[in-house]
């Protein structure tokens, strides 16, 4: 399979892995944020992370070890956070933005020194054979144990979230702190604990950057992917799988792009794929926006549809292969894609629907 | 413009009773001050010019005093950094990022007695600043040259930053030399639109190994590009870029180019310390030593190995100028003559591919 | 045990001490922090706190405090008032380059003209850009109920890379020999934003800043709008009942916000920056939110938060090139004092009470 150049497999199995810092500590934000907890500090978080992974992971040889202190840093560093805002009620946006100057500037004092040394591999976890089958084995059996990692944990959260107990009260503390209180809950206490794990993951994540995705220890490594997190947990309506699904949206359309310079177009086949899936997303939204009152949105929705075939049978006839598009344009694609498909899914949805906890960025205290 | 004038004749007071002088005499001791644009650990363009600047200290020792300031955002702050700086006592004052140009020149404006040392920019409008950059064009074609001979699948690669002539210079020599021993090459350019961002020049280098290109030049600070090459198992070659990157060693990496900023500010330095200072515009290369060609590994053949040796001792005995003639601009119109090599000011202000490269430049 | 308990107002004591008290807890933390990096902490901390304001170069650096807290004000306080409803404007960094883009685009276009109209008009298409920009999210927002967060921090990314198309492209320098970047304004003094008077470093941005403080708390304490405002904050369904529209409320605030990151951005690439280019955008949007909340999206208190920020910008450059100091560890040392600011602020409202009982009775 080879669209002008740009071979899809090759392409959904880079972006695996090319999603899973993002992806982790977004895991880890939708958490903190369903406890009604809003941490601006990401980036801090994953930069102090990878500092805590490279230096574990070259000190003990171990990139296993390595992604363990990139988790007890990220939580330490959270740990500030979680006292500011859980015990002394401080602002959560000024103290997680706080909290991303204070992690970038310790990475860079405790980082000394550390530039230029090779880390420790981290190896696939699956024999390689299993990854030389075609199509599945790159995609399915190619990665190393992080990458299934992050997909575990997607299904983790989702499942503690949605059927256990301990997901139930995270939830009610976050959609009403005074219920969840008056049914006898530790609100700060249970917040605290959702900011240490969002603070792991977000460390795990900045350890892969670190000891995976670059190999290398240098200032300020994540160069933002900590704003990105943030994005996607809004982008996914705070749902672990819609975080996984943004993770790999956002990370695809930036690795695409990339491919996109280097084969001078976009093939077309690719385009018409891009279409089918934002048609069918379009068409997904519409339909919900119809009800029994206005099923006029089911044409509209069949004629999104058909949209991107048509483009595609057009194109071959008039012997189109790609489409030029300036590269800056290709430079904003991944942000301004996720806006569109973001206005897509949340248009024509109550408020109550987006999804955002009730009590998102308000501080709880008993006496109130 | 009042503004500059009224505060210069404020400060001239002060810079007089710091500086004054002090010019064709000598000078016992020398404040060496440097602006930084990035961290000292950037592994790359900020710690090659903080390394200069050790060079200095431990060549003069005690006659001189070092100090720095890094991550100075272009613009006013480099403005306000300077004033301190000079302010503070300092004699000369390097600026390390082509952004600080305007900023240079209208503090200079304000201290005539204080030297200023603007890096691989081109306005000198007072008499105390002098501009510097290095040829690392010169560097580029050396790697071209590895890189046309080296390249199986006929197809090589180059991370570019932004759309600015000195980037457009390392891509289009390059190309040229890799196009001089390989005429069936071809050169994809990935532009990444940043000057760090280590992931992201990591997808950059993968998607360029994915679709077949084996050898890799970036123009981006970090050493992604070269650690995803790695991951390749050998098939993909690249190269250092800015610092040695010898982790790398002895392949991905197979070579390098070191911007290596310290012979030039031990002579500066020296030259105010002797009292030999002049106002200049240096843009040495590989002759002058500024541009350094790292080891060439054992991962290249005797044979590449030595072409591209060549190339480098041609260019430092000035035998061969990397853009010699006849070469033509991406459009089909001609560029140079046959024979003719490059102006410096055509190089200097290079907003154009030369022909042969495929794929548009940003405008 | 020490128990939190909340105070029935707000104390005005602790209300104007905890900066202090803040500030002094800094200086000891961070004065052990460098003492252990082999600096003299007392040096450090008088040339980050005092030099700037009384040492021997105030005369420059008084008035450099003011460019630097100029822009973070002006930003601060359009951000303050959309927070304050409940509105998440934090792609002020992209407003502020889209504010300078427009309005430097429009100087350029009739560059070398000289109109003593062409600087207001300049003024009026930055404040344009950046509400142009702001109207984005909030129309998405409004329309189809798409969340602000995501979509004004995603702008900041496009408009970044737009900066870069003008600094490389449309607005490069005919004279510049190639290189990116745009005219230098002080080149060009009829679209050009000089310091008022001589040395204080006061020009058409900070004026603005410190009138638009003045006004916002007008607005904010006086007008029918500012009392919305509030309300919509505090109790949004309330707010419905007394017929407050949400959505000119979002258009409202987020336009306001945006407006004034564009001013912030004009006024920088017009004065101190002198021109576009690549890297003209230094994280003065994202700063702002810190100092909308430092100053307890007050105004006044803004105005303060402002001029704190701006002095540890310039002390903390003084400390690291004067006393070696690497830039990180002011970095650091910024990030505690943020820290301590945000903590002891708990005061203002609540009291510290020894012993358990209180709490479970005041949970009741």
């Amino acid at each position: 399979m080879d669209f002008g150049g740009i071979n899809p497999v090759i392409l959904i199995a880079g972006l695996m892995a090319t999603a899973v810092p993002i992806l982790l500590a977004a895991l880890g934000e939708t958490v903190v944020e369903r406890s009604g907890v809003l941490n601006l500090g990401v980036e801090g978080m994953m930069v102090i992370g990878a500092l805590g992974g490279f230096v574990t992971a070259v000190h003990t040889g171990s990139p296993a070890l390595g992604f363990l202190g990139g988790a007890v840093a990220g939580a330490l560093l959270s740990l500030i956070f979680a006292a500011l805002t859980q015990v002394f009620l401080a602002n959560q946006v000024a103290t997680g933005l706080a909290l991303t100057l204070f992690g970038l500037g310790v990475s860079s004092l405790g980082g000394q020194g550390y530039n230029g040394i090779k880390p420790p591999h981290t190896p696939g976890l699956l024999p390689e054979a299993l990854a030389g089958i075609p199509v599945a084995g790159p995609i399915l059996f190619g990665h190393d144990w992080v990458v299934y990692f992050s997909i575990a944990m997607t299904a983790l959260v989702w499942w503690v979230l949605k059927a256990t107990r301990i997901g139930l009260i995270i939830r009610a503390v976050g959609e009403s702190h005074d219920s969840a209180h008056a049914l006898g809950y530790k609100v700060n206490r249970i917040r605290l604990l959702c900011i240490l794990f969002g603070g792991a993951m977000a460390g795990i994540g900045g350890a892969y950057v670190s000891l995976a995705r670059v190999p290398q220890w240098v200032d300020g490594i994540t160069a933002g992917a900590g704003w990105i997190a943030l994005a996607i947990v809004v982008f996914a309506s705070w749902r672990p799988w819609r975080v996984l699904a943004g993770a790999y949206f956002f990370g695809g359309i930036g690795a695409l792009q990339l491919n996109v310079q280097v084969s001078g177009g976009i093939p077309l086949g690719i385009l018409g794929l891009i279409a089918l899936v934002c048609g069918a997303i379009l068409a997904v939204g519409l339909l919900r926006r119809s009800t029994p009152e206005r099923p006029q949105m089911h044409p509209a929705a069949v004629a999104v549809l058909a949209v991107p075939p048509l483009v595609w049978v057009v194109g071959l006839a008039m012997g189109v292969t790609q489409i030029k598009v300036p590269v800056e344009y290709l430079s904003m694609a991944p942000f301004v894609l996720t806006i569109v498909v973001l206005v897509i899914m949340s248009s024509g949805r109550g408020k109550a629907a987006t999804g955002a906890p009730a009590s998102l960025g308000q501080n709880f205290h008993a006496s109130r | 413009m009042n503004r500059r004038t009224l505060l210069a004749t404020a400060a001239l007071g002060l810079s007089l009773a710091f500086g004054g002088g002090a010019q064709a005499a000598g000078m016992d001791k020398v404040k060496a001050c440097f602006v930084y644009v990035g961290p000292i650990g950037d592994g790359g363009w900020t710690f090659q010019h903080h390394q200069g600047a050790l060079a200095v200290k431990e060549k003069f020792g005690d006659k001189v005093e070092i100090q720095y300031q890094e991550s100075v955002p272009e613009g006013a702050d480099a403005e306000r950094v300077l004033t301190q700086m000079a302010l503070g006592g300092c004699n000369i004052i390097f600026t390390t990022s082509f952004g600080y140009m305007d900023a240079t020149n209208a503090v200079a404006a304000k201290f005539p007695d204080v030297k200023f040392e603007h890096a691989t920019g081109f306005k000198r409008e007072h008499p105390n600043v002098s501009t510097y950059n290095a040829r690392f064009y010169e560097g580029r074609a050396v790697q071209g040259t590895i890189a046309g001979m080296m390249t199986k699948s006929n197809k090589i690669g180059y991370i570019g930053s932004f759309p600015i002539p000195e980037v457009m210079n390392g891509i289009n020599s390059y190309y040229l030399a890799a196009k001089k021993v390989n005429p069936n090459v071809e050169l994809s350019v990935v532009w990444a639109f940043t000057w760090f961002d280590p992931a992201k020049e990591a997808d950059a280098a993968k998607a360029l190994i994915d679709q077949g290109v084996d050898v890799i030049a970036a123009h981006t600070d970090s050493t992604a590009p070269l650690a995803e090459a790695a991951k390749a198992g050998g098939a993909v070659i690249g190269f250092g870029q800015a610092s040695d990157m010898e982790a790398y060693k002895p392949s991905p990496r197979v070579s390098s180019i070191i911007d290596n900023w310290a012979p030039y500010y031990v002579e500066r330095v020296g030259a105010l310390l002797d009292g030999t200072y002049e106002q200049s515009d240096i843009w040495a290369g590989i002759a002058g030593g500024e541009v350094l060609i790292g080891e060439i590994t054992d991962a290249v053949p005797a044979e590449v190995k030595a072409a591209a040796e060549k190339v480098r001792d041609d260019i430092a005995a000035g035998t061969f100028h990397p853009f010699t003639g006849p070469i033509k601009k991406q459009d089909g119109s001609e560029w140079l003559a046959e024979g003719a090599t490059a102006p410096d000011g055509d190089l200097l202000g290079m907003d154009f591919f030369v022909e042969g490269i495929k794929g548009d430049i940003p405008k | 045990m020490l128990r939190l308990e909340k105070r029935p107002t707000p104390s005005r004591f602790w209300l104007y001490a905890t900066p202090v008290v803040a500030v002094v807890l800094t200086m000891i933390v961070g004065g052990i922090l460098f003492a252990l990096m082999g600096k003299n902490p007392f040096e450090v901390i008088r040339t980050i706190f005092w030099d700037p304001v009384f040492g021997e170069f105030a005369f420059y650096l008084r008035g450099q405090l003011l460019v630097k807290a100029g822009p973070l004000i002006l930003i601060a306080i359009g951000l303050a008032l959309g927070f304050r409803a409940g509105i998440w404007n934090i792609g002020a960094e992209g407003q502020y380059i889209m504010g300078a883009v427009v309005g430097a685009s429009v100087g350029l276009a009739v560059f070398p003209t000289d109109n003593r109209l062409i600087f207001p008009v300049m003024v009026l298409a930055g404040a344009f850009g950046g509400w142009a920009w702001a109207m984005i999210p909030a129309i998405l927002k409004t329309r189809f109920n798409t969340n602000e967060i995501l979509v004004s921090l995603m702008l900041v990314y496009v408009a970044q890379t737009i900066l870069a198309k003008a600094a490389t492209g449309f607005l490069k320098n005919p004279e510049g020999m190639g290189f990116p970047g745009s005219r230098n304004f002080s080149s060009y003094p009829a679209a050009a934003n000089p310091e008022l008077i001589a040395g204080s470093g006061l020009h058409w941005g900070g004026v603005t800043a410190l009138v638009t403080a003045v006004l916002a708390y007008i607005l904010l304490s006086r007008h029918i709008a500012g009392y919305q405002i509030k309300l919509a904050g505090q109790a949004p369904r309330a707010a419905r009942f007394h017929g407050v529209s949400p959505t000119r409320l979002v258009m409202l605030c987020m336009g306001l916000s945006g407006a004034l990151a564009g001013l912030a951005g004009l006024f920088e690439v017009t004065g101190p920056a002198g021109q576009i280019s690549i890297d003209f955008n230094t994280g003065y949007g994202f700063t702002a939110i810190i100092v909308a909340f430092l100053g307890r999206l007050n105004p006044l208190g803004i105005v303060l938060a402002g001029f704190l920020m701006a002095l540890t910008y310039v002390g903390g450059e003084m400390a690291s090139t004067n006393l070696g100091l690497p830039a990180a560890a002011i970095q650091v040392f910024q990030g505690m004092l943020l820290f301590f600011l945000l903590a002891v602020d708990v005061l203002t409202n609540y009291r510290f009470r020894l012993g358990a009982g209180a709490a479970s009775a005041g949970a009741k």
